[in-house]
């Protein structure tokens, strides 16, 4: 499985989530600079969280604009597979691969928290097939601008067509159910082939050991091998 | 140089300077110096950056030790933790700018602090910070905590450092001048410690970073005075941060570093191009000559003076290998910083400055550093209070209530609506983020973790400098045993008035000397600090905050501690028994916010039991005797209980010993202790009876979510936790 992690100057989780792939596969992925203007052939492409160019723009808008997304695009038109975590999100809806727009979180104040998601069964996405939809997956998150928001005509698309992967949820508290005031408590959506994922919260700080949950590994474990196979 | 000679006594009065410091100035040049020149001596001799009333005390701490590297006196200070480790840490002041403009100058706050790390060649990997803010209910103290929480949370979020644990406190002697103090960690090879001299005549000098604007000019002496109601005006005085940029210069200068291109390198901080300049040349005792045309600036026509006093943000000076230049150059295209030869080291001795050709300032770098002043300002000695009567203190309304009174109180409640605006998780390395006792970040890539903590309790400094001193030490040495680490080294943080007045003076030295008696006791030396004085509005002062920053260590991460009680499990008291050392209610927690009865003698700090007890804790840690722990601090024995049973999610049934007052009992803040949870109580006892450690038992943990006590009192942890949580956010106007 070739694994690339897609760095810009201003990612923050690009270690942490190599850390993570490596210690799922056994291998260490490769670490891509933004600048350069072509991908070797890979399996799947990950752009992981941070401030990509500091954010002061809209997040994720400057990002949409270096050389490495062509590369990318052309990656998804072959239909490869691209998994975006919180600014990676980010980047994938401001250069179009994802529908919506993550907006600031509602009470306007950055949150990093532990919280509750719920996988939703109906879901197309290509690479959480494996994973059980009737539990719940405790992952943090950690961003400012995690408010999906989409027009009404764009959101019942992604409903009907099964983009919605993960929602916010109550915890056993019954508590923290929408941390940011996204619609329809969507937390991840995938694109119309299952092959794209954009998702808010942080697996790669939910790899057991250490960290307060395993369920990031149980997830990252479910899009490897849905890759493999 | 300059004709416009009128430069007089009034300039340097508006700098800061004293009439004899400006006589001084004068003597040392011959001549009568120019603006730039003036700025120069006033920014190099302010008290932030020449210690000029606290040196003669500084010099007293303890700074050497086995585990030291690096002391005091470079960037940050440097200590060994074993297999070739070190971890680089300092804690820095940003007082005056976070009141002036509580985002920027908090976030600014964090970003210098950090550069000094990365400045030492260690990648930082974790932030803590210290927080004083006025009465929760002052018109003021939402806007300055709202402001300050998101400008910490902005620099740290985005430039990827974990915000891993701090302190706040609410008190009206911070009403007109909050204390915003941050801590930065990092970790470096002990072999690849960069620092600050310069050497090598003929060396090229290298600016590297943002562009200078006039932001931030003469802070440095802002920060050494006094405010009064007009502090607003100096708004222009604070820095503006670029977190991205603070992002984008971290990792060219760690890139750079590897790449052996760095013979010096230092941070422009405080006093910017000045002091990073006179410092550098006057470590290597060589001198330095800068064309000041070469500056990049991002606004035009900037004077010597404005370019060599602007405190603009992500900037560094370094002196580099003239053979490696290429290769610095081209790993700061990568990154899109400035990379700009501005000068060379000399051999004269001086500071050079050009601009327009001619000769804007040419000073002797020795006086600016060596000769700076140094005063033995009077102290007189601080009054020692008296224990208030027990009587006084004690309210005859049920332990629930006053628990609940307690936890819900704003120096108490949970931190969750600060802490949550920070991230503490990126680096994917936090063990014990924000709410525990001490921090405990990996260190990537081993077994190893450090554990991290900052403290000071202000109310028993204000009644008795030299135990409160002696006490900050103690706590935070408590709080990095209480996670099953080992106690290193501290940085500490002085805050207080103007020590101009003798009773401010006093209130320094001695807790300088509560501070040194603590360190030199417990084997945690001091490798590094700041002195934040005049932190005083309209003549008030605020009260003393000698903050301590704690770094320990331990080698195997997984078997750290925690301070979630697990049901069904033994609860014990280390340190205390009804015979001995309990029960001190004395300007305690209790005392502040149930009978209102502030001051009074703090409670004693025993340096010797504090270590036995902490050994003891360390020594039950290693055979795996400790399921769980918590040191007692403020709010006692029974508030240390709660907050564990909240973050177990367990209650517990306990009982108190007949022939003391439960209150005083459950409340008093008695040092040296701690609450651990066990399930080999008898070897517990049998351990702390040959140790000659006093040990209490309290009850049994159980998921029952109540807090039981043998008198017939109970309280559900959802009431508890309710109180907890939204003690803030209720209390805070909105």
């Amino acid at each position: 499985m070739r694994i690339a992690i897609i760095v810009f100057p201003g990612s923050n989780c690009d270690r942490d989530m190599m850390v993570a792939v490596e210690s799922l596969t056994g291998r260490r992925p490769a670490l891509i600079w933004h600048k350069q203007n072509n991908l070797n052939p890979i399996d799947l492409a990950i752009i992981p969280g941070g401030f990509s160019f500091g954010d002061y723009l809209r997040c994720g808008a400057l990002a949409a604009h270096s050389p490495i997304m062509n590369a990318l695009h052309d990656h998804a038109a072959r239909g490869g597979a691209i998994l975006g975590i919180c600014n990676g999100f980010q980047i994938l809806t401001e250069s179009g691969m994802l529908p919506g727009f993550l907006a600031r979180n509602q009470e306007l104040k950055f949150i990093c928290k532990q919280i509750t998601l719920s996988v939703n069964g109906a879901t197309s996405c290509a690479l959480t097939a494996s994973l059980d939809h009737k539990e719940t997956l405790q992952i943090p998150i950690a961003h400012n601008e995690g408010n999906f928001f989409a027009d009404s005509e764009t959101l019942n698309s992604i409903e009907s067509n099964g983009q919605v992967v993960l929602r916010y949820t109550s915890d056993k508290y019954a508590t923290s159910t929408n941390p940011n005031g996204s619609l329809n408590n969507i937390a991840a959506i995938c694109s119309l082939n299952g092959k794209i994922l954009g998702m808010m919260p942080h697996p790669e700080r939910a790899m057991g050991k250490g960290h307060e949950s395993a369920d990031g590994r149980k997830l990252l474990h479910s899009i490897f091998e849905a890759i493999i196979t | 140089m300059s004709k416009k000679a009128e430069i007089q006594y009034e300039n340097a009065a508006s700098m800061g300077l004293s009439e004899e410091e400006w006589h001084s100035v004068c003597s040392h040049l011959g001549r009568i110096p120019n603006l730039c020149e003036l700025g120069i001596f006033s920014a190099m001799w302010s008290e932030h950056c020449s210690y000029k009333s606290s040196k003669k005390w500084l010099r007293t701490l303890p700074t050497e030790g086995e585990c030291v590297i690096q002391g005091p006196g470079e960037n940050a200070g440097v200590i060994d933790i074993g297999d070739g480790l070190a971890v680089v840490f300092k804690i820095e002041s940003h007082n005056h700018p976070s009141f002036i403009e509580p985002y920027q100058g908090a976030a600014t706050g964090v970003g210098g602090i950090l550069r000094d790390v990365f400045t030492m060649g260690a990648r930082p990997i974790a932030l803590l910070n210290a927080l004083r803010f006025g009465q929760i209910d002052h018109k003021k103290t939402s806007h300055l905590i709202s402001g300050v929480t998101s400008g910490i949370g902005s620099y740290g979020n985005c430039i990827g450092i974990p915000t891993v644990g701090g302190e706040v406190e609410f008190d009206s002697s911070y009403n007109g001048n909050i204390l915003v103090n941050a801590m930065a960690v990092g970790l470096a090879h002990n072999d690849r410690i960069f620092y600050s001299a310069a050497s090598g005549a003929g060396n090229p000098v290298i600016y590297v970073g943002a562009k200078t604007g006039r932001d931030g000019i003469h802070g440095a002496t802002m920060a050494s005075a006094e405010f009064n109601n007009e502090a607003e005006l100096k708004r222009p005085t604070v820095q503006v941060g670029d977190p991205f940029k603070g992002k984008l210069l971290m990792e060219a200068c760690l890139e750079l570093m590897a790449a052996d291109a760095v013979i010096a390198i230092q941070d422009m901080g405080a006093a910017g191009l000045t002091s990073s300049s006179v410092e550098m040349a006057a470590k290597g005792r060589l001198g330095m000559e800068i064309d000041l045309d070469l500056v990049p600036t991002r606004e035009t026509n900037m004077t010597a003076y404005e370019i060599m006093l602007s405190e603009s943000q992500e900037r560094m000076l370094m002196v580099i290998d003239p053979n490696q230049a290429e290769i610095a150059q081209q790993i700061f295209n990568k990154w899109d910083l400035d990379f700009m030869p501005i000068g060379k080291v000399t051999e004269t001795d001086r500071l050079v400055l050009l601009k327009e050709g001619k000769v804007a300032c040419d000073i002797p770098i020795a006086p600016l550093v060596d000769n700076a002043p140094e005063y033995d300002r009077p102290h007189l000695s601080s009054e020692i209070q008296i224990a208030t009567n027990i009587n006084d203190i004690v309210q005859k309304i049920p332990i629930t209530e006053a628990l609940k009174k307690l936890v819900g109180s704003e120096d108490l409640c949970s931190r969750r609506w600060i802490y949550e605006q920070y991230d503490s998780q990126v680096m994917a390395d936090t063990i014990i983020g924000p709410g525990g006792d001490a921090a405990l970040v990996r260190v990537y890539g081993t077994n190893k973790a450090i554990a991290l903590t900052t403290d000071c309790t202000t109310r028993y400094v204000e009644a008795d400098p030299y135990s409160g001193g002696k006490q900050a030490v103690a706590e935070a040495y408590r709080n990095i045993i209480a996670v099953g680490a080992t106690p290193l080294a501290v940085t500490n943080n002085l805050n207080f008035g103007n020590p101009e007045k003798p009773e401010i003076m006093a209130q320094l030295v001695e807790s300088v000397a509560g501070i040194k008696d603590a360190c030199i006791q417990l084997s945690t030396p001091v490798v590094s600090g700041n002195v934040s004085l005049y932190n005083e509005t309209e003549g008030k002062a605020i009260k003393p905050c000698p903050v301590i920053g704690m770094v320990g260590v331990m080698d195997d991460w997984e078997k750290s501690g925690t301070i979630a009680l697990p049901s069904d499990n033994d609860i014990v008291i280390i340190g205390q028994n009804e015979k001995n050392n309990s029960g001190w209610l004395s300007n305690s927690t209790y005392a502040k916010f149930i009978s209102k009865k502030l001051g009074g003698a703090p409670p004693l700090v025993d340096l010797n039991s504090e270590l036995k007890t902490g050994k003891f804790i360390l020594d039950c840690y290693h055979n795996d005797l400790i399921n769980a722990a918590h040191d007692i601090s403020d709010g006692g024995m029974l508030v240390a209980l709660t907050e564990m049973m909240l973050a177990g999610n367990n209650g517990a049934e306990i009982i108190h010993p007949k022939g003391v007052d439960p209150h005083c009992w459950f409340f008093g803040e008695n040092q040296s202790s701690y609450i651990i949870a066990t399930t080999k109580l008898k070897e517990v006892m049998k351990r702390s009876e040959n140790a000659n450690i006093p040990l209490s038992y309290l009850g049994r943990s159980s998921s029952a979510q109540e807090l039981k006590i043998s008198n017939g009192d109970i309280i559900s942890l959802k009431e508890l936790q309710n109180i907890y949580e939204t003690g803030l956010t209720k209390q805070l106007p909105q």
